[in-house]
């Protein structure tokens, strides 16, 4: 039961920050997205389908390919936030001297 | 011949870390780059020949069991799509020594990982890994358009990152409860599940809601039209070859075989077509500059090859699958002709262009041949494209469609005219620029190379018409894929 309601309030959280202006809001809305989808796939998981990965491994034992998933997803969504941090920098340099209405928060 | 199958991933990718290892050896990275990709162009032709009589070459990385390997597969359409994609690389590749694109440090070796991610996604055979391809392909983009734009790259920039991030997350969404269902993420083991399954037709759906945003159709076609202007000609052209295509590919793929062609979604898939073609080709009348005129066409030709999906016959997927892989190189041909304009002007804003037609004939013929075989003319490649689509939607008798095609191609034509009588026709305008240095054959080649295969394809499509029955009927009845991918 708490899966479903950490995805919705992460989406809902994710979703309010991505429709407000300034950059950094858009980054970290989808730094709350990708956590939304990571608990998401995690939830997505369940042994009931195949037999457990260890030999001995009963019922109790997790499922570990949506865990992979999550592994890659993780370093996916790091490294394309890393990058819009870094250009979120670049903007802002440039707008000590231009400044670019849109960065802006709301007035 | 399946350890082949490796070669489009990995050569590229290779070429990238020789190119990073190599700085300032302007003509020897060129070197890598351009035998990387001629490689991989040899892989897909040696594919096609190995796919046509209906085999599916398969690989299973390190000879792993089915469920934990990555596998990759070839099927006419995946190998078809791998050698037209290359052959687009190939072309911006030159175009890039003629502009100058590929003197910036970090544009080849980017280039190399954005087409590995492209033809690994026409390869993948699983869900999740055509999710990382796709990120593969995605992020090197965003470094391109942020490199390469013009005035206003930082609010392109910034849409475009924000609808390619919103994608890649609803997509991983979508692979999750598409395994949260079925318990699997693998295309052979989905095969039909969304017809008996209700909860994966739904899960897929997000899946597909996620290709669509990123292949632009409409109506989450709007960042398009915005970010991709921004960038310089021949990263267009290279977008413009890859990034969509594979969101259409991925469509196609998950549609034929995941839903097994299931015809309770036919209105909604012709609806989205037609809006796409309306849409995008209305969009193009009111801009003025060569590349955003190309842009909202973009959208509107995904819609044909949307439209061939939606009717699903063995016709109209064949039509489809041939429209896409001459749309692709016709499209390439005119943004690279753009990238002359651009190089030999300064500018390609229709409103500061005249006169190009007697400056530079080769350039006019290599535009007129594309633009022509993009609004479906006889005898060009373009035109039996869309006739076989207008075929297959008489064949099923469906009138409106019928309709908007004819209107849609006539309206395209304007457009393109637009295009050829005020740049091409024009006065020269004043204070005329005059043209600084004649384009070299590293600029003027790629183009006029591509508007001669659409100018063949015409009279001789009989090869990749073959090609396209070939993959249409492996979409109709994906068995035989299935069978070869799950090993069983």
């Amino acid at each position: 039961m708490s899966g479903p309601l950490i995805v919705g309030v992460l989406v809902a959280a994710g979703v309010f920050l991505l429709l407000r202006p300034g950059q950094l809001r858009l980054v970290l809305g989808f730094v709350l997205l990708g956590h939304a989808v990571n608990v998401l796939l995690l939830a997505a998981g369940g042994l009931h389908r195949r037999e457990p990965p260890v030999d001995g491994g009963g019922a109790e034992s997790a499922d570990p390919l949506p865990q992979a998933f999550i592994l890659t997803a993780i370093v996916i969504t790091f490294g394309i936030t890393v990058y819009l941090l870094r250009l979120l920098r670049r903007a802002s340099r440039r707008g000590s001297r231009r400044p670019e209405t849109w960065d802006r928060g709301p007035r | 011949m399946s350890l082949l199958l490796i070669g489009p991933v990995v050569g590229p990718l290779l070429a990238a870390t020789v190119l990073l290892a190599l700085p300032g050896r302007l003509m020897l990275r060129r070197v890598v780059a351009l035998l990387a990709t001629a490689v991989v162009i040899a892989v897909g032709v040696v594919l096609l020949l190995a796919t046509s009589d209906g085999e599916v070459p398969v690989l299973r990385v390190g000879d792993w069991p089915p469920v934990v390997a990555i596998t990759l597969a070839a099927d006419p359409l995946s190998a078809l799509l791998v050698t037209v994609s290359a052959m687009v690389v190939l072309a911006c590749l030159v175009a890039a020594v003629g502009t100058g694109d590929d003197r910036r440090r970090a544009f080849l070796p980017l280039t190399m990982v954005l087409s590995a991610g492209a033809y690994g996604a026409y390869l993948t055979t699983d869900l999740f890994n055509l999710f990382v391809l796709v990120e593969i392909m995605l992020v090197p983009s965003y470094v391109l358009l942020a490199l390469s734009g013009g005035p206003g790259r930082a609010g392109a920039g910034r849409v475009y990152i924000a609808t390619s991030l919103l994608g890649s997350t609803i997509l991983l969404a979508g692979v999750g409860l598409l395994y949260g269902v079925t318990g699997t993420v693998g295309l052979a083991d989905l095969a039909g599940m969304a017809r008996e399954i209700p909860a994966a037709a739904v899960a897929g759906g997000v899946v597909l809601l996620a290709f669509a945003l990123k292949s632009a159709l409409v109506p989450l076609h709007d960042w398009l039209p915005r970010a991709y202007p921004v960038a310089s000609p021949v990263v267009v052209a290279l977008f413009s070859g890859l990034l969509t295509k594979v969101g259409l590919y991925a469509i196609i793929r998950i549609y034929a075989v995941l839903y097994g062609g299931d015809p309770a979604y036919h209105p909604l898939l012709v609806a989205v077509a037609l809006a796409s073609m309306v849409i995008g080709v209305l969009g193009a009348i009111g801009v003025r500059s060569m590349r955003k005129v190309l842009a909202f066409h973009m959208v509107s030709q995904i819609g044909y090859v949307l439209l061939g999906l939606a009717l699903f016959t063995a016709a109209s997927l064949a039509a489809a699958i041939f429209y896409l892989a001459q749309y692709v190189l016709v499209k390439a041909a005119l943004f690279l002709c753009a990238a002359v304009v651009r190089a030999t002007r300064g500018t390609d804003r229709l409103s500061r262009l005249g006169g190009l037609a007697s400056s530079n004939p080769l350039l006019a013929v290599a535009f007129g041949v594309a633009a022509l075989s993009l609004a479906g003319l006889p005898p060009f490649g373009g035109f039996l494209a869309k006739f076989l689509v207008l075929r297959a939607a008489n064949e099923v008798g469906d009138w409106l469609v019928l309709t908007v095609a004819v209107l849609v191609s006539l309206v395209t034509l304007l457009s393109m005219l637009k295009i050829w009588g005020v740049a091409f026709w024009g006065e020269v305008p004043r204070p005329a620029r005059e043209q600084t240095a004649r384009p070299g054959a590293a600029l003027l080649g790629p183009p006029l190379v591509l508007g001669g295969c659409a100018l063949l394809l015409g009279p001789l499509g009989g090869p990749l018409l073959q090609v396209a029955d070939a993959a249409a009927a492996g979409l109709l009845e994906p068995a035989g894929y299935v069978r070869a991918v799950s090993g069983r």
